[in-house]
Protein backbone atom coordinates (compact mmCIF):
# COMPACT_ATOMS: atom_id res chain seq x y z
CA UNK A 1 0.00 0.00 0.00
CA UNK A 2 1.53 3.44 -1.02
CA UNK A 3 -0.83 5.35 0.75
CA UNK A 4 -3.11 4.33 4.03
CA UNK A 5 -5.65 6.54 5.72
CA UNK A 6 -7.25 5.29 8.65
CA UNK A 7 -10.00 6.27 10.58
CA UNK A 8 -8.87 10.42 9.44
CA UNK A 9 -10.86 13.08 11.68
CA UNK A 10 -10.63 16.37 11.36
CA UNK A 11 -12.83 18.94 13.77
CA UNK A 12 -12.84 22.98 13.47
CA UNK A 13 -14.08 23.35 16.84
CA UNK A 14 -17.42 21.69 16.65
CA UNK A 15 -17.93 21.51 12.94
CA UNK A 16 -16.81 18.39 11.92
CA UNK A 17 -15.16 18.66 8.76
CA UNK A 18 -13.66 14.89 8.44
CA UNK A 19 -15.38 12.06 9.43
CA UNK A 20 -13.14 8.96 10.20
CA UNK A 21 -11.68 8.73 6.26
CA UNK A 22 -10.84 5.35 5.62
CA UNK A 23 -8.86 4.77 2.13
CA UNK A 24 -5.74 2.52 1.11
CA UNK A 25 -4.25 3.14 -2.24
CA UNK A 26 -2.05 0.69 -4.10
CA UNK A 27 1.36 2.38 -5.61
CA UNK A 28 1.06 3.80 -9.64
CA UNK A 29 -2.95 4.09 -8.66
CA UNK A 30 -4.52 7.53 -9.98
CA UNK A 31 -7.02 8.64 -7.42
CA UNK A 32 -9.43 10.92 -8.19
CA UNK A 33 -10.97 12.45 -5.27
CA UNK A 34 -14.54 14.20 -5.83
CA UNK A 35 -16.42 16.44 -4.00
CA UNK A 36 -18.29 19.70 -4.05
CA UNK A 37 -16.99 22.59 -2.32
CA UNK A 38 -16.83 22.36 1.35
CA UNK A 39 -16.64 18.86 1.24
CA UNK A 40 -13.12 18.30 3.15
CA UNK A 41 -11.28 17.75 0.18
CA UNK A 42 -8.46 20.25 0.63
CA UNK A 43 -8.96 19.05 4.35
CA UNK A 44 -7.85 15.59 3.32
CA UNK A 45 -4.84 16.78 1.01
CA UNK A 46 -3.66 19.35 4.03
CA UNK A 47 -3.25 16.52 6.34
CA UNK A 48 -1.91 14.07 4.22
CA UNK A 49 0.78 16.83 2.68
CA UNK A 50 1.84 17.35 6.59
CA UNK A 51 0.58 20.93 6.78
CA UNK A 52 -2.29 19.81 9.39
CA UNK A 53 -2.77 17.76 12.12
CA UNK A 54 -6.10 15.46 12.14
CA UNK A 55 -8.09 15.50 15.37
CA UNK A 56 -7.85 11.76 15.38
CA UNK A 57 -6.72 8.96 12.85
CA UNK A 58 -3.79 9.17 10.74
CA UNK A 59 -2.42 8.22 7.51
CA UNK A 60 0.72 6.70 6.03
CA UNK A 61 2.86 7.39 3.01
CA UNK A 62 4.69 4.83 1.95
CA UNK A 63 4.50 3.13 5.69
CA UNK A 64 5.34 6.69 6.83
CA UNK A 65 2.68 8.36 9.60
CA UNK A 66 1.61 11.79 8.57
CA UNK A 67 1.17 12.43 12.68
CA UNK A 68 4.66 11.28 13.88
CA UNK A 69 7.06 11.64 10.77
CA UNK A 70 6.32 14.59 8.85
CA UNK A 71 9.63 14.45 7.48
CA UNK A 72 9.85 11.43 5.87
CA UNK A 73 6.51 11.99 4.60
CA UNK A 74 8.05 15.04 3.14
CA UNK A 75 10.59 13.18 1.09
CA UNK A 76 8.08 10.97 -0.82
CA UNK A 77 5.47 13.68 -1.64
CA UNK A 78 4.95 16.24 -3.99
CA UNK A 79 2.13 18.52 -2.94
CA UNK A 80 0.30 21.47 -5.38
CA UNK A 81 -2.78 23.43 -2.59
CA UNK A 82 -5.52 24.30 -4.35
CA UNK A 83 -4.58 28.15 -3.74
CA UNK A 84 -0.96 29.10 -4.18
CA UNK A 85 1.14 32.28 -4.81
CA UNK A 86 4.55 32.35 -6.75
CA UNK A 87 7.64 35.11 -5.31
CA UNK A 88 7.89 37.71 -7.56
CA UNK A 89 11.12 38.92 -8.79
CA UNK A 90 11.75 35.47 -9.16
CA UNK A 91 12.42 33.76 -12.44
CA UNK A 92 11.51 30.14 -13.63
CA UNK A 93 14.67 28.63 -13.17
CA UNK A 94 15.41 30.34 -9.84
CA UNK A 95 12.02 28.85 -8.16
CA UNK A 96 12.71 25.37 -9.08
CA UNK A 97 16.39 26.03 -7.89
CA UNK A 98 15.18 27.24 -4.58
CA UNK A 99 12.60 24.79 -3.84
CA UNK A 100 15.10 21.87 -5.19
CA UNK A 101 17.67 23.68 -2.61
CA UNK A 102 14.88 23.54 0.24
CA UNK A 103 14.59 19.60 -0.30
CA UNK A 104 18.67 18.98 -0.09
CA UNK A 105 19.45 18.06 -3.49
CA UNK A 106 22.62 19.20 -4.44
CA UNK A 107 23.36 22.26 -6.51
CA UNK A 108 24.77 20.11 -9.58
CA UNK A 109 22.28 17.93 -9.41
CA UNK A 110 19.65 20.82 -9.85
CA UNK A 111 21.42 22.30 -12.90
CA UNK A 112 20.61 18.58 -14.67
CA UNK A 113 16.86 18.74 -13.16
CA UNK A 114 15.27 21.95 -13.77
CA UNK A 115 15.51 21.72 -17.55
CA UNK A 116 14.21 18.43 -17.02
CA UNK A 117 11.15 19.71 -15.06
CA UNK A 118 10.29 22.55 -17.88
CA UNK A 119 10.84 20.40 -20.45
CA UNK A 120 8.47 18.10 -18.74
CA UNK A 121 5.76 20.90 -18.38
CA UNK A 122 6.18 22.55 -21.52
CA UNK A 123 7.82 25.65 -20.12
CA UNK A 124 11.39 25.32 -21.40
CA UNK A 125 11.03 28.74 -23.14
CA UNK A 126 9.99 30.41 -19.80
CA UNK A 127 13.24 29.30 -18.37
CA UNK A 128 14.23 32.95 -17.25
CA UNK A 129 10.68 34.83 -17.35
CA UNK A 130 9.58 36.09 -13.40
CA UNK A 131 7.28 33.87 -12.35
CA UNK A 132 4.85 36.45 -11.66
CA UNK A 133 4.26 37.47 -15.11
CA UNK A 134 3.67 33.65 -16.34
CA UNK A 135 -0.06 32.85 -16.78
CA UNK A 136 -2.43 31.13 -14.43
CA UNK A 137 -2.21 27.88 -16.53
CA UNK A 138 1.97 28.19 -16.91
CA UNK A 139 1.75 28.99 -13.08
CA UNK A 140 0.09 25.81 -12.56
CA UNK A 141 2.45 23.73 -14.78
CA UNK A 142 5.23 25.21 -12.87
CA UNK A 143 3.96 24.62 -9.30
CA UNK A 144 3.66 20.83 -11.00
CA UNK A 145 7.35 20.79 -12.41
CA UNK A 146 8.39 22.26 -8.48
CA UNK A 147 6.07 19.34 -6.57
CA UNK A 148 8.12 16.75 -8.63
CA UNK A 149 11.51 18.35 -8.43
CA UNK A 150 12.95 15.69 -5.04
CA UNK A 151 10.99 12.61 -7.56
CA UNK A 152 8.52 12.40 -4.72
CA UNK A 153 6.47 8.43 -5.41
CA UNK A 154 3.31 10.15 -4.02
CA UNK A 155 1.68 13.28 -6.13
CA UNK A 156 -0.99 15.44 -4.19
CA UNK A 157 -2.67 17.90 -6.54
CA UNK A 158 -5.29 19.90 -5.18
CA UNK A 159 -8.12 21.05 -8.00
CA UNK A 160 -5.32 21.68 -10.48
CA UNK A 161 -7.96 21.97 -13.36
CA UNK A 162 -9.12 24.76 -11.39
CA UNK A 163 -9.46 28.19 -12.99
CA UNK A 164 -7.81 26.56 -16.12
CA UNK A 165 -9.18 27.51 -20.00
CA UNK A 166 -10.02 23.95 -21.64
CA UNK A 167 -6.51 24.24 -23.81
CA UNK A 168 -4.48 24.21 -19.92
CA UNK A 169 -6.89 21.99 -18.75
CA UNK A 170 -5.97 19.74 -21.74
CA UNK A 171 -2.37 20.35 -21.36
CA UNK A 172 -2.72 19.44 -17.92
CA UNK A 173 -4.32 16.19 -18.14
CA UNK A 174 -1.70 15.18 -20.93
CA UNK A 175 1.12 15.79 -18.47
CA UNK A 176 -0.57 14.10 -16.24
CA UNK A 177 -0.86 10.75 -18.06
CA UNK A 178 2.84 11.03 -18.79
CA UNK A 179 3.65 10.85 -14.88
CA UNK A 180 1.07 8.06 -14.35
CA UNK A 181 3.37 6.29 -16.86
CA UNK A 182 5.84 7.18 -14.70
CA UNK A 183 4.58 4.83 -12.17
CA UNK A 184 3.61 7.70 -9.62
CA UNK A 185 0.98 7.82 -7.61
CA UNK A 186 -1.32 10.26 -8.05
CA UNK A 187 -4.02 11.73 -5.96
CA UNK A 188 -6.37 14.31 -8.27
CA UNK A 189 -9.50 16.53 -6.17
CA UNK A 190 -11.96 18.36 -8.17
CA UNK A 191 -15.03 19.13 -7.68
CA UNK A 192 -16.17 18.01 -11.26
CA UNK A 193 -16.46 14.03 -11.98
CA UNK A 194 -16.38 13.49 -15.20
CA UNK A 195 -12.87 16.13 -15.33
CA UNK A 196 -11.40 12.90 -13.13
CA UNK A 197 -13.33 9.66 -14.89
CA UNK A 198 -11.32 9.48 -18.07
CA UNK A 199 -7.85 10.03 -16.45
CA UNK A 200 -8.53 8.28 -13.44
CA UNK A 201 -8.12 4.04 -12.18
CA UNK A 202 -10.08 4.65 -8.92
CA UNK A 203 -12.61 7.33 -7.70
CA UNK A 204 -13.45 8.14 -3.99
CA UNK A 205 -16.32 10.39 -3.51
CA UNK A 206 -16.49 12.67 -0.44
CA UNK A 207 -19.64 14.63 0.96
CA UNK A 208 -19.74 16.33 4.25
CA UNK A 209 -16.62 14.71 5.29
CA UNK A 210 -17.47 11.34 4.79
CA UNK A 211 -15.97 9.13 1.93
CA UNK A 212 -19.57 8.10 0.39
CA UNK A 213 -18.17 5.95 -2.46
CA UNK A 214 -15.53 4.24 -3.51
CA UNK A 215 -14.00 2.19 -5.99
CA UNK A 216 -13.45 2.53 -10.43
CA UNK A 217 -15.53 5.00 -12.51
CA UNK A 218 -17.72 2.28 -13.09
CA UNK A 219 -18.61 0.51 -9.75
CA UNK A 220 -19.00 3.91 -8.91
CA UNK A 221 -21.77 4.97 -11.14
CA UNK A 222 -23.23 1.69 -10.04
CA UNK A 223 -22.94 2.58 -6.56
CA UNK A 224 -23.71 5.96 -7.03
CA UNK A 225 -26.75 4.91 -9.05
CA UNK A 226 -27.98 2.76 -7.08
CA UNK A 227 -30.97 2.08 -9.73
CA UNK A 228 -31.21 2.21 -12.84
CA UNK A 229 -33.69 3.58 -15.87
CA UNK A 230 -34.16 0.38 -18.34
CA UNK A 231 -36.28 0.48 -21.54
CA UNK A 232 -37.69 -2.68 -22.58
CA UNK A 233 -38.98 -3.36 -26.22
CA UNK A 234 -41.49 -6.22 -26.82
CA UNK A 235 -43.09 -6.95 -30.47
CA UNK A 236 -46.65 -7.49 -29.03
CA UNK A 237 -48.22 -9.06 -25.88
CA UNK A 238 -47.45 -5.82 -23.81
CA UNK A 239 -49.95 -6.64 -21.15
CA UNK A 240 -48.58 -9.30 -20.83
CA UNK A 241 -45.12 -8.14 -20.34
CA UNK A 242 -45.78 -5.25 -17.99
CA UNK A 243 -47.52 -8.05 -15.59
CA UNK A 244 -44.30 -10.41 -15.93
CA UNK A 245 -41.97 -7.15 -14.64
CA UNK A 246 -44.29 -6.22 -12.39
CA UNK A 247 -44.02 -9.28 -10.25
CA UNK A 248 -40.17 -8.76 -10.04
CA UNK A 249 -39.08 -7.65 -7.04
CA UNK A 250 -36.28 -5.63 -8.14
CA UNK A 251 -38.42 -3.20 -10.33
CA UNK A 252 -41.03 -0.48 -9.90
CA UNK A 253 -42.26 2.53 -11.44
CA UNK A 254 -43.06 0.98 -14.36
CA UNK A 255 -44.44 2.92 -17.50
CA UNK A 256 -45.61 1.91 -20.31
CA UNK A 257 -45.96 3.32 -23.57
CA UNK A 258 -48.39 1.34 -25.47
CA UNK A 259 -48.24 3.07 -29.27
CA UNK A 260 -44.20 2.61 -29.17
CA UNK A 261 -44.61 -0.92 -27.66
CA UNK A 262 -42.32 0.04 -24.79
CA UNK A 263 -42.10 -0.06 -20.81
CA UNK A 264 -40.07 1.51 -18.97
CA UNK A 265 -38.72 0.51 -15.10
CA UNK A 266 -36.44 1.31 -12.82
CA UNK A 267 -34.28 -1.95 -11.99
CA UNK A 268 -32.41 -1.98 -8.58
CA UNK A 269 -30.10 -5.11 -8.65
CA UNK A 270 -26.97 -6.71 -9.03
CA UNK A 271 -25.89 -8.10 -12.60
CA UNK A 272 -26.39 -11.50 -11.95
CA UNK A 273 -30.36 -10.62 -11.32
CA UNK A 274 -30.94 -8.66 -14.29
CA UNK A 275 -29.21 -11.90 -16.10
CA UNK A 276 -32.15 -14.09 -14.34
CA UNK A 277 -34.56 -11.18 -15.24
CA UNK A 278 -33.61 -11.54 -18.67
CA UNK A 279 -33.89 -15.27 -19.07
CA UNK A 280 -37.45 -15.69 -16.87
CA UNK A 281 -38.63 -13.31 -19.18
CA UNK A 282 -37.57 -15.16 -22.41
CA UNK A 283 -38.71 -18.60 -20.59
CA UNK A 284 -41.55 -16.50 -20.02
CA UNK A 285 -42.15 -16.27 -23.80
CA UNK A 286 -42.16 -12.26 -23.82
CA UNK A 287 -40.77 -11.52 -27.26
CA UNK A 288 -38.41 -8.64 -25.99
CA UNK A 289 -36.20 -7.63 -29.39
CA UNK A 290 -34.53 -4.52 -27.44
CA UNK A 291 -33.28 -3.54 -24.06
CA UNK A 292 -31.64 -0.55 -23.26
CA UNK A 293 -30.20 1.33 -20.05
CA UNK A 294 -31.17 5.09 -19.97
CA UNK A 295 -27.78 6.77 -20.13
CA UNK A 296 -26.95 8.60 -16.88
CA UNK A 297 -24.90 11.96 -17.18
CA UNK A 298 -21.89 11.04 -14.79
CA UNK A 299 -22.83 14.54 -13.67
CA UNK A 300 -26.34 13.99 -12.99
CA UNK A 301 -25.48 11.12 -10.67
CA UNK A 302 -22.72 12.81 -9.01
CA UNK A 303 -25.18 16.27 -8.52
CA UNK A 304 -28.06 13.98 -7.14
CA UNK A 305 -25.77 12.23 -4.65
CA UNK A 306 -24.20 15.44 -3.17
CA UNK A 307 -27.06 17.94 -3.40
CA UNK A 308 -27.49 19.94 -0.16
CA UNK A 309 -23.74 19.85 0.21
CA UNK A 310 -23.43 23.33 -1.33
CA UNK A 311 -26.49 25.02 -0.19
CA UNK A 312 -25.49 25.05 3.49
CA UNK B 1 22.83 14.89 1.17
CA UNK B 2 21.69 18.06 3.35
CA UNK B 3 24.43 19.97 4.13
CA UNK B 4 23.95 21.00 7.60
CA UNK B 5 24.68 24.74 6.80
CA UNK B 6 23.21 25.61 3.49
CA UNK B 7 20.03 27.02 3.94
CA UNK B 8 17.77 28.19 1.03
CA UNK B 9 15.58 30.27 2.53
CA UNK B 10 18.35 32.71 3.76
CA UNK B 11 19.65 32.41 -0.37
CA UNK B 12 16.66 32.87 -1.80
CA UNK B 13 15.86 36.01 0.54
CA UNK B 14 19.36 37.64 0.33
CA UNK B 15 18.76 37.13 -3.80
CA UNK B 16 15.64 38.65 -3.74
CA UNK B 17 16.30 41.44 -1.34
CA UNK B 18 19.43 42.44 -3.74
CA UNK B 19 17.25 42.54 -6.48
CA UNK B 20 14.30 44.60 -4.79
CA UNK B 21 14.49 47.97 -5.93
CA UNK B 22 12.83 48.66 -2.29
CA UNK B 23 15.91 47.72 -0.58
CA UNK B 24 17.99 49.59 -3.40
CA UNK B 25 15.48 53.06 -1.95
CA UNK B 26 15.99 52.08 1.34
CA UNK B 27 19.88 51.67 2.10
CA UNK B 28 19.72 55.24 -0.55
CA UNK B 29 17.46 56.50 2.03
CA UNK B 30 19.52 55.77 4.61
CA UNK B 31 22.35 56.95 3.57
CA UNK B 32 20.88 60.23 2.47
CA UNK B 33 19.78 60.95 6.06
CA UNK B 34 23.22 60.20 6.94
CA UNK B 35 24.50 62.55 4.80
CA UNK B 36 22.48 65.06 5.12
CA UNK B 37 23.07 65.50 8.73
CA UNK B 38 26.88 65.45 8.70
CA UNK B 39 27.28 68.10 6.31
CA UNK B 40 24.79 69.90 7.84
CA UNK B 41 26.64 69.35 11.41
CA UNK B 42 30.23 70.04 9.86
CA UNK B 43 28.83 73.22 7.81
CA UNK B 44 27.25 74.82 11.61
CA UNK B 45 30.03 73.98 13.40
CA UNK B 46 33.19 75.41 10.97
CA UNK B 47 30.71 78.07 11.27
CA UNK B 48 30.03 78.53 14.59
CA UNK B 49 33.71 78.02 15.66
CA UNK B 50 34.69 81.21 13.43
CA UNK B 51 37.65 78.73 12.60
CA UNK B 52 37.73 76.29 9.44
CA UNK B 53 38.78 73.84 11.89
CA UNK B 54 36.91 70.56 13.40
CA UNK B 55 37.85 69.97 17.08
CA UNK B 56 38.61 66.56 18.03
CA UNK B 57 35.69 67.30 20.76
CA UNK B 58 33.20 68.65 17.78
CA UNK B 59 34.41 65.53 16.22
CA UNK B 60 33.14 63.52 18.80
CA UNK B 61 29.65 65.20 19.05
CA UNK B 62 29.51 64.73 15.75
CA UNK B 63 30.14 60.89 16.00
CA UNK B 64 27.75 60.57 19.32
CA UNK B 65 25.25 61.83 17.33
CA UNK B 66 25.76 60.17 14.14
CA UNK B 67 25.41 56.67 16.16
CA UNK B 68 22.46 57.60 18.27
CA UNK B 69 20.85 59.00 14.73
CA UNK B 70 21.88 55.33 13.22
CA UNK B 71 20.68 53.44 16.12
CA UNK B 72 17.31 55.16 15.54
CA UNK B 73 17.35 54.46 11.93
CA UNK B 74 18.73 50.93 12.84
CA UNK B 75 15.90 50.63 15.18
CA UNK B 76 13.03 52.23 12.79
CA UNK B 77 14.35 50.01 9.54
CA UNK B 78 14.73 46.51 11.51
CA UNK B 79 11.05 45.91 12.25
CA UNK B 80 9.97 46.87 8.29
CA UNK B 81 12.64 44.29 7.29
CA UNK B 82 11.54 41.17 9.71
CA UNK B 83 7.74 41.83 10.94
CA UNK B 84 6.56 40.76 7.06
CA UNK B 85 9.15 37.70 6.87
CA UNK B 86 6.41 35.14 7.67
CA UNK B 87 3.28 37.04 7.34
CA UNK B 88 3.87 37.71 4.09
CA UNK B 89 4.53 34.65 2.63
CA UNK B 90 1.44 33.84 4.26
CA UNK B 91 -0.37 36.19 2.63
CA UNK B 92 0.99 35.33 -1.10
CA UNK B 93 -0.06 32.03 -0.17
CA UNK B 94 3.87 30.54 -0.77
CA UNK B 95 4.10 29.65 2.74
CA UNK B 96 2.11 26.54 2.67
CA UNK B 97 4.70 24.84 -0.28
CA UNK B 98 7.49 26.15 1.76
CA UNK B 99 6.57 23.89 4.58
CA UNK B 100 5.82 20.70 2.71
CA UNK B 101 9.38 20.95 1.60
CA UNK B 102 11.91 18.80 4.09
CA UNK B 103 13.13 22.36 5.28
CA UNK B 104 12.81 22.51 9.46
CA UNK B 105 11.28 25.16 11.01
CA UNK B 106 14.41 26.29 12.42
CA UNK B 107 15.98 26.24 9.04
CA UNK B 108 13.16 28.84 7.96
CA UNK B 109 13.41 30.90 11.02
CA UNK B 110 16.88 31.57 10.79
CA UNK B 111 17.15 32.20 7.29
CA UNK B 112 14.50 34.92 7.42
CA UNK B 113 16.35 36.54 10.36
CA UNK B 114 19.96 35.62 9.41
CA UNK B 115 18.84 37.47 5.65
CA UNK B 116 17.47 40.52 7.41
CA UNK B 117 20.61 40.73 9.99
CA UNK B 118 23.10 40.48 6.51
CA UNK B 119 21.26 43.63 5.20
CA UNK B 120 21.31 45.58 7.97
CA UNK B 121 24.99 45.34 8.69
CA UNK B 122 25.51 45.92 4.57
CA UNK B 123 23.70 49.25 6.03
CA UNK B 124 25.86 50.21 9.00
CA UNK B 125 28.59 49.19 6.75
CA UNK B 126 27.40 51.83 4.27
CA UNK B 127 27.55 54.43 6.86
CA UNK B 128 31.22 53.56 7.81
CA UNK B 129 33.05 56.37 5.41
CA UNK B 130 30.87 59.07 6.93
CA UNK B 131 32.54 57.61 10.30
CA UNK B 132 35.96 57.85 8.26
CA UNK B 133 35.40 61.71 8.56
CA UNK B 134 35.50 61.71 12.13
CA UNK B 135 38.23 59.40 12.68
CA UNK B 136 39.64 61.54 10.41
CA UNK B 137 39.07 64.55 12.80
CA UNK B 138 40.25 62.58 15.76
CA UNK B 139 38.44 61.90 19.44
CA UNK B 140 36.91 58.73 18.58
CA UNK B 141 38.72 55.48 18.93
CA UNK B 142 38.26 52.95 16.51
CA UNK B 143 37.42 50.41 19.19
CA UNK B 144 34.37 52.40 20.59
CA UNK B 145 33.13 52.31 16.75
CA UNK B 146 33.74 48.17 17.58
CA UNK B 147 31.73 48.78 20.87
CA UNK B 148 28.99 50.52 19.11
CA UNK B 149 28.98 48.29 16.45
CA UNK B 150 28.51 45.27 18.20
CA UNK B 151 25.85 47.12 20.40
CA UNK B 152 24.15 47.56 17.11
CA UNK B 153 24.15 43.86 16.15
CA UNK B 154 22.91 42.72 19.88
CA UNK B 155 20.01 44.98 19.39
CA UNK B 156 18.99 44.68 15.93
CA UNK B 157 19.19 40.90 15.99
CA UNK B 158 16.94 41.19 19.31
CA UNK B 159 14.39 43.20 17.31
CA UNK B 160 14.80 41.32 14.41
CA UNK B 161 13.65 38.35 16.53
CA UNK B 162 10.76 39.65 17.79
CA UNK B 163 9.68 40.93 14.38
CA UNK B 164 10.24 37.53 13.07
CA UNK B 165 8.56 35.94 16.36
CA UNK B 166 4.97 38.54 15.60
CA UNK B 167 5.31 37.73 12.21
CA UNK B 168 4.48 33.64 12.86
CA UNK B 169 1.72 34.39 15.03
CA UNK B 170 -0.10 36.85 13.93
CA UNK B 171 -2.04 36.08 10.57
CA UNK B 172 -1.61 39.82 9.10
CA UNK B 173 1.30 41.50 8.03
CA UNK B 174 0.14 44.60 9.83
CA UNK B 175 -0.68 43.42 12.38
CA UNK B 176 2.60 42.09 13.00
CA UNK B 177 4.23 45.52 12.10
CA UNK B 178 1.98 47.06 14.67
CA UNK B 179 3.06 45.04 17.06
CA UNK B 180 6.77 45.12 16.45
CA UNK B 181 7.07 48.84 16.57
CA UNK B 182 4.93 48.70 19.73
CA UNK B 183 7.58 46.23 21.16
CA UNK B 184 10.35 48.94 20.14
CA UNK B 185 8.50 51.92 21.62
CA UNK B 186 8.09 50.15 25.06
CA UNK B 187 12.08 49.06 24.91
CA UNK B 188 13.07 52.62 23.77
CA UNK B 189 10.18 54.82 25.24
CA UNK B 190 8.37 53.38 27.84
CA UNK B 191 11.42 51.83 29.76
CA UNK B 192 12.90 55.24 30.05
CA UNK B 193 10.12 56.62 31.36
CA UNK B 194 9.58 54.01 33.60
CA UNK B 195 13.05 55.03 35.00
CA UNK B 196 12.79 58.52 35.42
CA UNK B 197 9.57 57.68 37.23
CA UNK B 198 11.09 55.32 39.89
CA UNK B 199 14.08 57.81 40.30
CA UNK B 200 11.66 60.74 41.01
CA UNK B 201 9.83 58.72 43.45
CA UNK B 202 13.38 57.73 45.10
CA UNK B 203 13.83 60.84 45.19
CA UNK B 204 10.71 61.93 47.03
CA UNK B 205 11.04 58.51 49.41
CA UNK B 206 14.39 59.93 49.80
CA UNK B 207 13.03 63.38 51.05
CA UNK B 208 10.34 62.47 52.88
CA UNK B 209 13.01 60.29 55.11
CA UNK B 210 15.07 63.36 56.04
CA UNK B 211 18.18 64.96 55.06
CA UNK B 212 20.74 62.28 56.27
CA UNK B 213 22.20 60.93 52.82
CA UNK B 214 20.32 57.91 52.47
CA UNK B 215 21.74 55.84 49.46
CA UNK B 216 18.51 54.62 46.76
CA UNK B 217 18.41 51.09 46.70
CA UNK B 218 16.31 50.30 43.15
CA UNK B 219 16.73 47.40 41.23
CA UNK B 220 13.12 47.48 39.55
CA UNK B 221 14.71 51.48 38.12
CA UNK B 222 17.96 49.87 37.16
CA UNK B 223 16.29 47.32 35.35
CA UNK B 224 14.41 49.74 33.54
CA UNK B 225 17.59 51.60 32.38
CA UNK B 226 19.64 49.01 31.96
CA UNK B 227 17.36 47.55 29.00
CA UNK B 228 16.86 50.78 27.14
CA UNK B 229 19.55 50.99 24.04
CA UNK B 230 19.58 54.57 24.72
CA UNK B 231 20.97 54.48 27.88
CA UNK B 232 23.29 51.62 26.58
CA UNK B 233 24.50 54.36 23.89
CA UNK B 234 24.71 56.83 26.48
CA UNK B 235 26.88 55.12 28.72
CA UNK B 236 28.89 53.87 26.15
CA UNK B 237 29.55 57.49 24.69
CA UNK B 238 30.01 58.86 27.88
CA UNK B 239 31.27 56.14 30.83
CA UNK B 240 30.90 58.65 33.31
CA UNK B 241 26.82 58.39 32.79
CA UNK B 242 27.42 54.90 34.98
CA UNK B 243 28.55 56.89 38.08
CA UNK B 244 24.87 58.94 37.94
CA UNK B 245 22.96 56.00 37.39
CA UNK B 246 24.80 54.19 40.17
CA UNK B 247 24.05 57.33 42.80
CA UNK B 248 20.31 57.19 41.27
CA UNK B 249 19.33 53.67 41.70
CA UNK B 250 22.74 52.45 44.13
CA UNK B 251 23.48 49.46 41.91
CA UNK B 252 26.86 49.64 40.40
CA UNK B 253 26.78 46.46 38.45
CA UNK B 254 27.45 47.46 34.93
CA UNK B 255 24.51 48.06 33.01
CA UNK B 256 25.86 46.46 29.82
CA UNK B 257 25.98 43.24 30.95
CA UNK B 258 22.17 43.19 31.91
CA UNK B 259 21.67 44.67 28.21
CA UNK B 260 23.37 42.00 27.18
CA UNK B 261 21.96 39.42 29.16
CA UNK B 262 18.17 40.59 28.77
CA UNK B 263 18.60 40.94 25.25
CA UNK B 264 20.28 37.51 24.20
CA UNK B 265 17.32 36.13 25.92
CA UNK B 266 14.88 38.20 24.00
CA UNK B 267 16.43 36.52 21.08
CA UNK B 268 16.25 32.91 22.26
CA UNK B 269 12.89 33.43 22.97
CA UNK B 270 11.13 34.56 20.48
CA UNK B 271 12.74 32.55 17.84
CA UNK B 272 12.02 29.35 19.66
CA UNK B 273 8.33 30.82 19.96
CA UNK B 274 8.54 31.22 16.40
CA UNK B 275 9.92 27.89 15.15
CA UNK B 276 7.86 26.28 17.16
CA UNK B 277 4.74 28.40 16.16
CA UNK B 278 5.67 28.05 12.52
CA UNK B 279 4.03 25.02 11.79
CA UNK B 280 1.07 25.80 14.18
CA UNK B 281 -1.53 23.42 12.37
CA UNK B 282 0.92 20.53 12.99
CA UNK B 283 0.91 19.34 16.75
CA UNK B 284 4.40 17.78 16.02
CA UNK B 285 6.87 20.62 15.60
CA UNK B 286 9.32 18.95 13.29
N1 LIG C 1 -9.47 26.62 9.13
C1 LIG C 1 -10.77 26.26 9.11
N2 LIG C 1 -11.57 26.61 10.13
C2 LIG C 1 -12.88 26.25 10.13
N3 LIG C 1 -13.47 25.56 9.16
C3 LIG C 1 -12.73 25.19 8.11
C4 LIG C 1 -11.34 25.52 8.03
N4 LIG C 1 -10.85 25.02 6.87
C5 LIG C 1 -11.88 24.41 6.26
N5 LIG C 1 -13.00 24.51 7.00
C6 LIG C 1 -14.31 23.93 6.66
O1 LIG C 1 -14.13 22.56 6.45
C7 LIG C 1 -14.93 22.13 5.36
C8 LIG C 1 -14.08 21.39 4.36
O2 LIG C 1 -13.26 22.31 3.70
P1 LIG C 1 -12.30 21.89 2.52
O3 LIG C 1 -11.53 20.70 2.94
O4 LIG C 1 -11.52 23.09 2.12
O5 LIG C 1 -13.32 21.50 1.37
P2 LIG C 1 -13.07 21.25 -0.18
O6 LIG C 1 -11.62 21.34 -0.45
O7 LIG C 1 -13.63 19.90 -0.42
O8 LIG C 1 -13.84 22.29 -0.92
C9 LIG C 1 -15.62 23.34 4.79
O9 LIG C 1 -16.95 23.36 5.25
C10 LIG C 1 -14.85 24.49 5.37
O10 LIG C 1 -15.71 25.57 5.59
MG1 LIG D 1 -10.64 22.67 -1.70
Amino acid sequence: MMIEIQGLTKKYGSFTALDNLNLSLDEGVVFGFVGANGAGKSTTFSILATLLSPTSGDAFINGKSVVREPKEVRKQLGYMPDFFGVYDQLKADEYLDFYGASYGISYSERQVLIPQLLELVNLTHKRYEYVDLLSRGMKQRLCLARSLIHDPKVLILDEPASGLDPRARVEMRDILKHLKSMGKTILISSHILPELAEMCDEIGVIDNGKLIAHGNVQTIQEQLQGEKRIIVKVVHQLEKARVFFEENPHISSIEVADEKGEIAFNYRGTTEDQVNLLRKAMLADIPIYSLTEEEKDLEDVFMAITKGADVK
Amino acid sequence: MMNRFSNPVLMKELKLRFRAFKSFSGLMFYLAVLCIFVVGFLMIYTQFSGTAFFRPSDSFTMFSVLSVLQMALVMFITPGLTAGAISTEREKQTLNILLTTTQSSTQIIVGKLVSSVVFLILMLVAGLPLYSLVFLFGGVSPSQYVTIFLFYLVTLIAIGSIGIMFSTITKKTIVSMIATYGAMIFLGGITAFFFFIGVSMDQMATGYAGTQNLMPFSPITYFWVSINPGALMLSILYPEITNTIDSLVGISFPIWVVYLIFYLLITVGCLAIAIRKLRANMKTNR
